[in-house]
């Protein structure tokens, strides 16, 4: 692993969809005052750095990892591909203790999404009102409609391949591309939903399944954790990336933001950041964060000052407050068929029965599970942590690997005060305190993942698994930063903007409330489209 | 007390045969032809350190059937830690990662002087599996151990991890499972059950399957 040099400077930016061209790049000096600057270019930054910079304003997008060209810099290979991560450390505690890194943290332009592994779905409607519709967790300040409006916009600018009909929630159009066809991972799933008499899919996927511009469709290669080297995969950094730059914002790749200023009026005056190098400080009339659920409440702590003495937007003591994950809890057996899951996108097929069906439950909330295709490394790595086999059974086992399936969920998890993101008293190497996480599962939270595994275990008994394990995990980061409409129980308003300072912004999946049984990054998608919406309104009015 | 031997399901097929195919790109190929041939010198472990792990990691990922050709695993363990590379996660209590290693694998050297009154590396097989058997467990004696370093989590989430996350980094380990290994620009067509593409490993032996899963 390599360290690189910056990239976007000179007036160019990298062109992501050549070996080692460029595109012009729009740059502003650091003592200009641009309307925004942005910290993290990934589902929340990118797509509203690209909306924001539409809408005519000027924008400079920072992202403390690398700007990569997919075609020449992604090797098929696992450990090479650790350069994605964001692997600076982060201490980790509470009764569930989370994993970071390749787990659910990205370090690049494009953000986690460089290696996410495409899954996205839509929430269910009634999640974004879950207190007063279903009894538990609480209101989103957002209607479902309106959010189910820019799930379209969010699918349209990923070109989402997905199934004519999806089979659950209320009806919607059809998605941009075809669906894909189902790899034989997938089709144990469905076999297992078939004979437990439920409904499965085709997951919609943000690869694609048909040429679109420059970006090819997708090869099944199957490292898409790793990062796609084909560009078909619809991550921020070949779609909202180039739209961004295209109409006018600059990305500042390499660029670590240590600390947002405040002036005398405590109002957001820049981001002092560390490039190249050296710190510089960099002048805006509005501040984003769009850090994600660890980073975003560690910026706005360790920007504390006599102003704001708890951190920025914290009168209230909520930031870093209410973090969750996912529970990521899989059962994995052997089958008598030649699988080969490491062919195609991880999670081809998809249930999300127990999301829409709230009958015979003993816990609140839902789940979505997918069916597994881990690549040598990633699946080693659980089989060890949650057996603890060793020897020549752990190499025998794993000479199994092409008769292997598995199921796994995504399951929503309480938001729960006491999960938090604080600041440890120990520093990284530029200085920055280390970010302190605690994080215990709710009893609730047991009850679901309990039943989804008796549950997958009956599903891939009944499509003929043998031998099998569980494993336990978790997925995703959210809240930490959570919106609502109530300055005293949340840190920002529907828009992202925080409550205390008018000027400083959020947006990214630590504005969620509540978790849902679905990955975040299409919701995360969304959202950043209607804040990019809303500002541009605003703007007009002159209410920035 | 000898080691069992590992029955390879997919004998004939080697994934650095696709070197020069559409399978492997030019970036790809610089990645792995450094990692087959600029193994890394001690630079991290001490020499007792050292010998110990040489010892764990036979156990761990034992490979009897290589002789004097095992897939190094040691070097790479040492060349993360010396540059201090790490996952992303410190799980409390442990310290931070050169602090953990070095610390866990005195550690281990002190439970085998503990229970055996022998240095790890000379026990035999069956009493180092029996010592790794309680690191998993958790039923450890020594106090080298000691509050912030609980066995059984630097077992799994470090020890165990890192072995594997080397082992299966080597072209040779992919061959052994039947795994496709480097696949860009050519991916795959056939992504059915029971079907592969000419570029893949064929079928493996299933007999093994039966007597591992199906018996």
């Amino acid at each position: 692993m390599t360290t690189p040099a910056p990239r976007a400077t000179s007036g160019r930016a990298p062109d992501v969809f050549s070996h080692d061209s460029w595109i012009p790049m729009r740059q502003y000096r650091e003592d200009e005052e641009v309307d925004f600057v942005i910290v993290g270019t990934g589902a929340g930054g990118a797509t509203l750095s690209a909306k924001l910079a539409e809408a005519g304003f000027s924008v400079v997008a920072m992202d403390a990892g690398a700007f990569w060209r997919p075609l020449s810099d992604f090797a098929s290979d696992e450990t090479e591909q650790n350069k994605l991560y964001w692997l600076g450390e982060r201490i980790s505690g509470g009764d569930d203790p989370v994993e970071f890194g390749s787990n659910n943290s990205g370090r690049a332009v494009g953000g986690s999404t460089v290696h996410f592994q495409m899954v996205v779905l839509r929430w269910r409607p009634e999640w974004f009102a879950a207190q007063s519709k279903l009894g538990y967790g609480r209101d989103w300040p957002i209607d479902w409609r309106e959010m189910w409006h820019y799930y379209d916009e969010a699918e349209e600018a990923l070109k989402v391949s997905g199934p004519v009909h999806y089979p659950w929630g209320p009806p919607r159009g059809r998605y941009p591309y075809r669906e894909h066809e189902v790899n034989a991972a997938g089709l144990v799933l469905a076999k297992g939903a078939e004979a437990l008499g439920v409904k499965w899919a085709a997951t919609p996927l943000a690869t694609l399944s048909a040429p679109r511009g420059k970006a090819p469709p997708c090869v099944y290669r199957g490292f898409c954790k790793s990062g796609c080297s084909t560009n078909a995969k619809q991550s921020a950094l070949n779609t909202w990336i180039p739209r961004a730059i295209e109409a006018g914002a600059e990305i500042r790749d390499l660029s670590m933001v240590g600390q947002i200023e405040t002036g005398s009026d405590g109002l957001c005056t820049g981001v002092v950041y560390h490039r190249d190098g050296q710190w510089h400080r960099q002048r805006a009339r509005n501040v984003v964060v769009a850090g994600y659920a660890i980073e975003t409440p560690r910026l706005l702590l360790h920007s504390a000052c006599a102003k704001h003495p708890d951190g920025l937007a914290n009168s209230n003591g909520l930031v870093g407050k209410y973090f969750m994950v996912h529970s990521n809890h899989a059962v994995w057996g052997v089958m008598q068929d030649e699988i080969r899951w490491y062919k195609g996108p991880p999670s081809m097929a998809v249930c999300e029965h127990w999301n829409y069906e709230d009958k015979g439950k003993d816990f609140h909330g839902g789940y979505a599970f997918m069916s597994q295709g881990p690549l040598p490394i990633d699946h080693a790595k659980s089989l060890v942590a949650d057996t603890g086999m060793f020897g020549m059974e752990l190499r025998q086992r794993m000479a199994l690997y092409n008769h292997m399936a598995g199921l796994k969920i995504v399951g929503e998890s309480d938001a729960r005060e006491e999960n938090r993101v604080e600041l440890s008293d120990e520093t990284d190497e530029l200085g920055i305190p280390i970010p302190h996480v605690t994080y215990s599962y709710s009893d609730n939270d047991k009850r679901l993942y309990n039943h989804s595994l008796r549950f997958m275990r009956q599903m891939l008994e009944a499509a003929g698994a043998s031998d099998m394990t569980e494993t336990s995990s978790t997925a995703h980061l959210m809240g930490g930063c959570r919106m609502g409409t109530n300055p005293s129980d949340s840190v920002t308003n529907a828009d992202g903007r925080t409550w205390d300072i008018p000027n400083l912004w959020i947006c990214d999946g630590s504005l969620f409330p509540t978790s849902g049984g679905v990955n975040p990054s299409l919701t995360i998608y969304a959202l950043a489209c209607r804040i990019g919406d809303r500002i541009a309104a605003m703007g007009k009015r002159g209410e920035l | 007390m000898t080691e069992r031997p590992f029955r390879n399901p997919y004998p004939g097929y080697d994934v650095l045969a696709k070197w020069d195919t559409p399978s492997w790109n030019e970036q790809t190929r610089e990645v792995i032809d450094q990692r087959l041939t600029d193994v890394p010198p001690r630079r991290f472990f001490t020499e007792t350190q050292w010998a110990t792990m040489e010892a764990v990691c036979d156990r761990v990922m034992p490979q009897p059937e290589r002789g004097a050709d095992k897939v190094p695993i040691l070097p790479w363990i040492d060349a993360r830690l010396h540059d201090n590379q790490g996952s992303g996660t410190r799980f409390e209590p442990m310290p931070p990662l050169q602090e953990c290693w070095r610390r866990g694998v005195d550690a281990i050297e002190a439970e085998a002087q503990h229970r055996f009154g022998r240095a790890f590396h000379v026990l035999d097989q069956a009493e180092q599996d029996l010592m790794l058997k309680a690191m998993n467990d958790g039923n450890t004696n020594s106090p080298a151990w000691g509050p912030r370093l609980p066995a059984k989590m630097f077992m799994r989430q470090e020890l165990l991890r890192l072995i594997v996350e080397v082992y299966y980094a080597q072209p040779a380990a992919w061959s052994e499972i039947g795994f496709g290994g480097p696949a860009s620009p050519r991916g795959y067509v056939r992504l059915q059950p029971n079907r592969h593409d000419s570029w893949e490993a064929a079928d493996g032996d299933a007999t093994l399957v039966r007597a591992a899963a199906f018996k």
